[in-house]
């Protein structure tokens, strides 16, 4: 990446925060993600989240864009410059500038009250009285308004107008009338501030060379395309936020991919369920038929599934679900993000149960362990939870490119054909042929001989109905053992060494990465160093266990009250709790290094050991 | 449920076209109590997939929880079965059914499965035309937990103890009409002549395919006061419709020809004969078989046959556009878009 010369003193060249405060339903995702875009497409890496209610319109939202020149990909948990256009949360607004910070706001009205806030500059911007005076409808002047203060922005800034000339042509393509309106709205606030602030505030964007071979995406579009590459053709589903953008995406996808252009017959089906009870239920029947088949959900939706998903474990249906995480417990902030299921889902359903587990950290691993979600479904016969959030699911994250190696072909699993049928003697469905807990399958329609019962009652190896104890756990047993035989084949973890002799390490899981190594940086720079390994799938394998074992003591860093991930990591490796150390953020935002540094800190000083 | 074969011994059989005796589309051996309805309506289904000259293969036997799920496995062993959870069959079977269209979806459910913990998957089968033969045993009473009233049972009905069912009943037949089911039936698991004909034609109706079995519960609904006895149901039995199934390639003979007979045209080229037993019946009336079922809470009669049938309704293949060959035969090259694709679709992201 190409090193950008700060100015020393107060200039601050792709490096701070923007962070907008508006009410939903008003189209300012659109105008935020416009501005997050011209920025990356000027070639500066960006973060950018979306804070929204739950809620169609009215209510207060956030979006922050952070400019990184060092492709840090977390929150930074500061603003630097605030677009206050929300009168509800101004004050709020207001308490969050960074001392030496910016305020723009809306000048129509009388200048606000800066609440002794003596160390920021306020800017006004008379946004609402100019998109009045040129536009007519009353919709169109809030949509507007928007615009114009990306125009305002860009303009104190030096984002490249041009730029966001050719976001907005590409965004309303031939609707040469939609595009003139928004071009104007930007224009009005562009030209106020050249007009009226003149001198270029000391946060600014310059063009770099920091992007290129990348995109931005978000999590739920890219699991989606995963999906469509696995070769999944079935998916079922009950409408949940923050879940609902994957399915959204996979029909989008496979409408462009899959649907015959002479007959409009499709290659794929979605059905909507009535509920979460139906949709596990209908990707149980897709994969019990031999389809690569999937449900997203949340939370919520996992625990209405649970019995479904016991059956699928006890009857060795191979099906994947997604997990896109949000704030619980109960309904609890549908909104927000939090990695809160991750106990729910390795232990998911009554009796003894236990899952495989892939925790994907960004958008780019959404695509690629989507893939091997279902590789895993069919390989080990059983239900496979993919493990986001809606940090990683909805919002847009700079990531490389996304590649496919076309010699890819799926691991269907054990599944024997009408020519092997015919070949052996008798086929018994829950046989240990060769010795690795994984039997044979056979689909409906392939072959009389096929023919076997799937039922969630004890069974024995044959597949008949048992009640008999030594048959029972025989098979239990052999569940136990394939989990097991899961660790191996589940994606590895990620290490990453400090460099420097440490004593201390972190673990942690998915969307924490970006927040963690920035911490590590952080806590560098003030001499403590530690090593860093992110568990990418359950159960762990024997590296997470060593791993664990060769430091004094590990931080584990995760956002959830209870300490889920330290749970599993006491359950299922061999680790002294004693010295698994929790580090938690449960608020619901996406994470940001300051708790993790905090957390260490408060530690460290406790323990009064530095390193 | 048990997983005990029956001795196999068919050699004076006859055999149908595809050579099998009746014996081929058993299952194993039923464990429900001896002189249940359901053992007939296993042998009902045995009888009618014998006649229809189907695989044993070809079929796909779904259920959930209770005496009635527990029947999926006592009769076409040869076929892939799944007994899933309770009141969840359908979701199991439109899932399934989505991927392979090509098989006879035969689901077998219970009163408390449908009409109490699977009502909603009940009603959402129906909504999406869902192509699968539902049979509906029902007794009115729940059996594995020993005698609890369920959803069909008919107010002022006496329990075992002689208390009365003072909550109103669900009628599955006219819940079905209301849901807009084109193939509405309701059988006496007594009569076999009846049922084994509906059967056939709820197998070769495209789409979703109710048959509400009256099906007694010997142990625990079979006294004085129950509407749901064999007595009861033998008394009060009154079918409105006879059916016959002609598979297309038989000729139909003389004896069916000029009885006023009603012939309707099955997807697959078969025929359906219906003819009434009551003169104003017409089974194409969907709002004349509401008010037939309703009237008949009032006079006590229980109204049988193929209370409504239509064939000119899209099923769910259809609906969703879905090939001819089914999703779980494509290959993995029909499914992927390649390495060129991903990178053009990226442009988009840039």
């Amino acid at each position: 990446m190409k090193d950008v010369v700060e100015t020393p003193g107060e200039v601050r060249v792709n490096d701070f925060v923007i962070k907008i405060g508006n009410v939903n339903g008003t189209g300012s995702a659109s105008a935020n993600g416009l501005l997050m875009k011209a920025i990356f497409r000027m070639g500066v890496p960006v973060v950018g989240k979306n804070l929204f209610p739950s809620n169609i319109q009215g209510l207060p939202t956030w979006y922050e864009i952070r400019i990184t020149k060092d492709s840090y990909f977390a929150r930074s948990g500061t603003a630097d410059f605030v677009v206050a256009m929300n009168a509800e949360t101004y004050a709020r607004d207001l308490a969050e500038v960074s001392p030496g910070g910016f305020l723009l706001y809306d000048s129509t009205w009388p200048r606000p009250d800066l609440h002794g806030r003596t160390d920021i500059t306020a800017i006004g911007v008379p946004l609402a009285r100019m998109c009045n005076e040129q536009f007519d409808n009353a919709r169109t002047r809030v949509l507007m308004k928007n615009m114009a203060y990306v125009g305002a922005v860009a303009g104190l800034t030096g984002i490249d107008v041009e730029v966001i000339r050719g976001l907005v042509t590409e965004m309303f393509g031939t609707k040469a009338h939609l595009i003139d309106a928004n071009m104007k709205a930007i224009e009005l606030g562009l030209n106020y501030v050249r007009e009226h602030y003149p001198d270029p505030l000391p946060l600014r964007v310059e063009a770099m060379d920091g992007t290129s071979g990348h995109i931005m995406i978000d999590g739920n579009t890219a699991a989606a395309l995963g999906c469509v590459y696995a070769g999944a053709t079935f998916g079922a589903w009950y409408p949940i936020t923050p879940s609902t953008s994957l399915m959204d995406g996979f029909k989008s996808f496979c409408e462009k991919f899959r649907v015959d252009k002479d007959t409009g017959e499709k290659k794929f089906c979605i059905i909507q369920a009535e509920d979460e009870l139906a949709s596990i239920g209908m990707a149980i029947g897709a994969g019990w038929n031999g389809a690569r088949a999937f449900t997203p959900t949340s939370g919520p939706g996992i625990s209405l599934m649970s019995e479904f998903i016991g059956f699928a474990y006890y009857g060795e249906v191979p099906v994947v679900l997604f997990d896109v995480q949000r704030a619980g417990p109960s309904t609890g902030l549908p909104t927000r993000t939090q990695q809160c299921d991750l106990t729910l889902a390795a232990y998911a359903s009554h009796g003894d149960t236990k899952h495989i587990l892939v925790f994907p950290a960004n958008p780019k691993e959404c695509f690629e362990m989507a893939v091997q979600s279902f590789d895993l479904a069919e390989r080990f016969q059983t239900p496979v939870f993919f493990m986001t959030d809606l940090d990683i699911g909805m919002n847009d994250w700079m990531i490389p490119e996304l590649t496919w190696d076309d010699s890819y072909q799926p691991d269907r699993g054990k599944v024997l054909g009408k020519d092997e049928l015919e070949a052996i003697e008798k086929f018994y469905r829950y046989e240990d042929r060769d010795g690795d807990a994984i039997p044979y399958r056979t689909l409906p329609g392939v072959h009389p001989k096929g023919a076997y019962f799937t039922r969630g009652s004890g069974h024995n190896w044959k597949g008949g109905y048992t009640e008999d104890s030594d048959e029972y756990k025989e098979v239990l047993d052999r569940l136990t053992q394939k989990w097991k035989n899961a660790a191996a084949a589940v994606p590895a973890p990620v290490i990453i060494k400090c460099g420097k002799p440490a004593r201390r390490a972190i673990v942690s899981v998915g969307g924490c990465d970006g927040a963690v190594r920035e911490a590590m940086d952080r806590m560098a720079a003030d001499g403590v160093h530690l090593d860093y390994l992110r568990v990418r799938g359950f159960p762990f394998s024997q590296e997470v266990d060593d791993f664990i074992a060769s430091y004094h003591e590990v931080f584990v860093v995760e956002q959830n009250r209870d300490a889920q991930l330290r749970t599993l990591l006491i359950n299922e490796t061999s680790a002294d709790k004693t010295r698994l150390i929790p580090v938690l953020d449960y608020a619901g935002m996406a994470a940001n290094p300051k708790f993790i540094v905090e957390g260490i800190t408060a530690h460290l000083e406790i323990v009064g050991d530095a390193a | 449920m048990t997983s005990m074969p029956k001795p196999f011994i068919d050699k004076h059989l006859p055999k149908n076209k595809l050579g099998l005796s009746v014996r081929n589309y058993e299952g194993v051996m039923s464990t429900l109590c001896a002189g249940c309805g359901h053992d007939s309506v296993t042998a009902a289904l045995v009888q009618a997939f014998w006649e229809l000259d189907l695989a044993p293969e070809s079929a796909a036997k779904v259920s959930g929880i209770g005496c009635s799920s527990k029947t999926t496995a006592y009769f076409m062993g040869q076929s892939h079965g799944i007994n899933c959870v309770h009141g969840r069959m359908p979701s199991v079977a439109t899932g399934a059914n989505a991927v392979n269209g090509k098989l006879h979806y035969i689901g077998i459910s219970g009163d408390g499965d449908s009409l109490s913990i699977g009502f909603g998957q009940f009603a959402h089968a129906i909504r999406r035309n869902l192509n699968m033969l539902y049979v509906l045993e029902n007794n009115g009473v729940y059996g594995l937990t020993k005698g609890q009233f369920s959803a069909s049972a008919d107010y002022g009905s006496k329990s075992k103890k002689g208390v009365p069912n003072e909550q109103t009943p669900i009628d599955p037949c006219v819940q079905a009409l209301t849901l807009g089911a084109g193939f509405v039936a309701r059988a006496f698991s007594g009569d076999k002549s009846q049922l084994v004909p509906l059967i056939k034609a709820g197998l070769m109706h495209k789409g979703f395919a109710l048959i509400d079995v009256i099906s007694p519960c010997v142990t625990f609904n079979d006294h004085a006061g129950s509407t749901k006895s064999y007595a009861h149901t033998y008394k009060y039995y009154h079918p409105l419709v006879h059916t016959d199934f002609v598979a297309h390639a038989e000729e139909i003979t003389g004896e069916y020809a000029d009885d006023g007979a009603m012939r309707v045209t099955m997807h697959d080229g078969g025929e359906l004969l219906l003819r009434k037993t009551d003169s104003d019946y017409d089974p194409r009336d969907r709002a004349q078989a509401i008010e037939t079922l309703m009237l008949g809470g009032s006079d006590g009669e229980i109204r049988t046959g193929l209370l409504y049938l239509n064939e000119d309704m899209a099923d769910m293949h259809a609906a969703n556009r879905l090939p001819d060959a089914p999703l779980n035969t494509l290959s993995y090259d029909q499914l992927n878009p390649g390495s060129g694709a991903l990178a053009a679709l990226q442009k988009r992201y840039r």
